[in-house]
């Protein structure tokens, strides 16, 4: 067989991951820059990220969505791994239909939707929105991703391991506690990452669902994008950046952890 | 049906129970309010439940919901066109994602086996960005005294700026960006899984390699084509964040209308109806989605 021209395939590999990451590596590049004129380059200095800290307003917010992220994250991890349990150990049961329904349907229900309704609920069941909305929404938003990576790992180990505790006398609890859960550990510890990531970047979800004083990081460089370029939204986003790119080395690692884990 | 413990029992009930409340009451909610009329006061809908006032009272509110809203929607030019609006442009972007994916993705399927896992992971990282960060990235670039204006009259290519920054045209280029990573990997998965013994039979059946990708590697891919402009497609009909800081403000799109509509003019039970009306028109992709998962849609994340 003739071979496929080499060169088109390094092209189309390098203009696609040039695309991907030019404008991020430029925003990053300019948040280094000494004038405040956010196209021209005036030189390097980290006056930017002195001027951030200096910020109040950001350092609240920084400190609102960090918290909210690490909460939420919490809750989704935990709801979801039920979730993935029950929909990868358990065959069937009645309302499994609507259950795997409940726990798909939000990845792909555009933000606006999910954000819009959930503010309805809180205001028809009278709850204050603030800090714990925010949570409820995050964790409701994410739990679906949590199931996702979970369910995935479970259904791709061997359940031999899981029917031999059942052979040698554990019961479906003990079984459940002693040998699903640590055979799901990394996909869990990558959920909970994955979970705590989307709940630092949402915007939209946490704009419906907060109230006055809970205003998270993203709202709050929302608002200020809105009203154009600036170089401290380019350190704070660089920072945002740095925090990511920390949160998906240890997603990596706990999802390559090797299949069956410590039993 | 075995007989459950009751650990396995609260492993189910916990996330069935949050979900109902969650996800359900809230859309139950959103279906109620849009049968609502808009009043001027807190919340601004009536008729307004209060279980305190008993069941009868419950009942002879019922017979106070009206279609008005949804009568209202689609008077108003404004949301036909936004829904239109919508689905032309999540249309052309999810079209032109595809169209820029699909070299990237056979080519990481066609990479060195060693080099695969390293690949992936760079087509996905830009997803855990945060969205708003990467949209923002573009402002600077494309506005009219923006880098890529500057570097193409440095370059002499043209004369005066391009203007797209506020047009479609950047919020055609936001949702390509934002939602690349998304087509690549339904596409990576479909291509890297099929046996290359097909390829080489094709080749040792005369077929060169423009027919071999024409009608054997295109057809075997189709799964996540499918699932890949489904994923894309779905989310970027409702996408609210693109438009609104790169898009002008004559561009119209169904996620932006109904946040005025909320936020600014207060209008719920109109803005409530806008959302059931947006759903209604993603079940179909939805159920398509739904079939289209096991073709590997799940390994996105």
């Amino acid at each position: 067989m003739r071979r496929e021209p080499r060169a088109f395939r390094a092209a189309a590999l390098l203009f696609g991951f040039a695309f991907l990451y030019a404008p991020i590596a430029l925003l990053v590049i300019y948040s280094f820059n000494a004038s405040r004129l956010v196209t021209v380059w005036g030189g390097f200095s980290v006056r930017w990220y002195g001027a951030l800290l200096n910020d109040e307003r950001i350092v609240e917010s920084a400190w609102i969505s960090l918290r909210v992220a690490l909460v939420s994250a919490a809750l989704a991890t935990a709801l979801g791994t039920c979730a993935a349990i029950a929909l990868a150990r358990f065959g069937r049961f009645r309302g499994r239909g609507l259950f795997a329904a409940m726990t798909m349907a939000p990845l792909v229900m555009p933000e606006v939707v999910a954000g819009l309704s959930l503010l309805l609920l809180f205001v028809a069941l009278d709850v204050p929105r603030g800090f714990w909305t925010i949570v409820l929404a995050h964790a409701s938003m994410t739990m679906c991703f949590v199931a996702v990576v979970v369910r995935e790992r479970l259904e791709g180990v061997d359940r031999s391991i899981e029917e031999a505790a059942g052979d040698l006398g554990a019961s479906p609890g003990q079984t459940l506690w002693r040998v699903t859960l640590p055979i799901a550990l990394p996909s869990i510890v990558a959920g909970y990452v994955l979970a705590f990531t989307l709940s630092l970047d949402d915007v939209v979800i946490a704009s419906f669902a907060s109230g006055p004083g809970s205003t998270t990081l993203p709202m709050r460089i929302y608002s200020a994008v809105r009203l154009g370029v600036s170089p401290e939204i380019n350190a704070v986003s660089t920072a945002m950046i740095v925090l990511v790119a920390i949160c998906l080395g240890i997603y990596g690692l706990a999802r390559a952890a090797p299949a069956g884990g410590r039993v | 049906m075995t007989r459950r413990s009751l650990a396995e029992r609260l492993v189910l009930a916990v996330p069935f129970a949050w979900m109902a409340l969650l996800f359900l009451a809230p859309l139950a909610i959103v279906v109620k309010i849009s049968l609502s009329r808009s009043v001027i006061a807190m919340p601004p809908y009536e008729p307004a439940f209060d279980l305190s006032l008993g069941w009868a009272d419950a009942l002879d509110k019922l017979g106070q919901f009206s279609f008005a809203a949804y009568e209202s929607l689609f008077d108003d030019n404004l949301y036909v066109d936004s829904y239109l609006s919508s689905l032309r442009l999540a249309g052309v972007a999810t079209l032109a994602t595809l169209l820029m994916a699909y070299p990237m993705a056979y080519a990481m399927a066609r990479a060195p086996v060693a080099w695969r896992p390293a690949l992936v992971v760079l087509a996905v990282a830009p997803f855990w960005t945060s969205f708003l960060i990467r949209v923002y990235a573009w402002i600077a670039i494309l506005k009219d005294e923006g880098l890529l204006n500057h570097a193409l009259m440095a370059l002499g290519l043209i004369d005066e700026p391009l203007n797209i920054f506020g047009t479609d045209w950047a919020v055609l280029i936001g949702i390509v960006y934002s939602y690349l990573p998304f087509m690549i990997l339904p596409l990576y998965n479909s291509i890297a899984a099929q046996d290359p013994a097909l390829r080489e039979a094709a080749g040792d059946l005369g077929a060169g390699p423009m027919a071999a990708f024409w009608r054997v590697t295109l057809p075997l891919s189709r799964g996540g084509i499918v699932a890949g402009c489904l994923l894309v497609f779905i989310p970027a009909v409702g996408e609210f964040v693109i438009p609104d800081l790169l898009g002008g403000s004559d561009t119209l799109m169904i996620g932006r209308t109904m946040w005025t509509e909320f936020f600014d003019n207060r209008d719920w039970p109109t803005a409530s109806a806008a959302t059931i009306v947006l759903l209604a028109l993603l079940l179909i992709p939805l159920a398509l989605y739904d079939r289209a998962r096991a073709a590997g849609t799940e390994r996105v994340l």
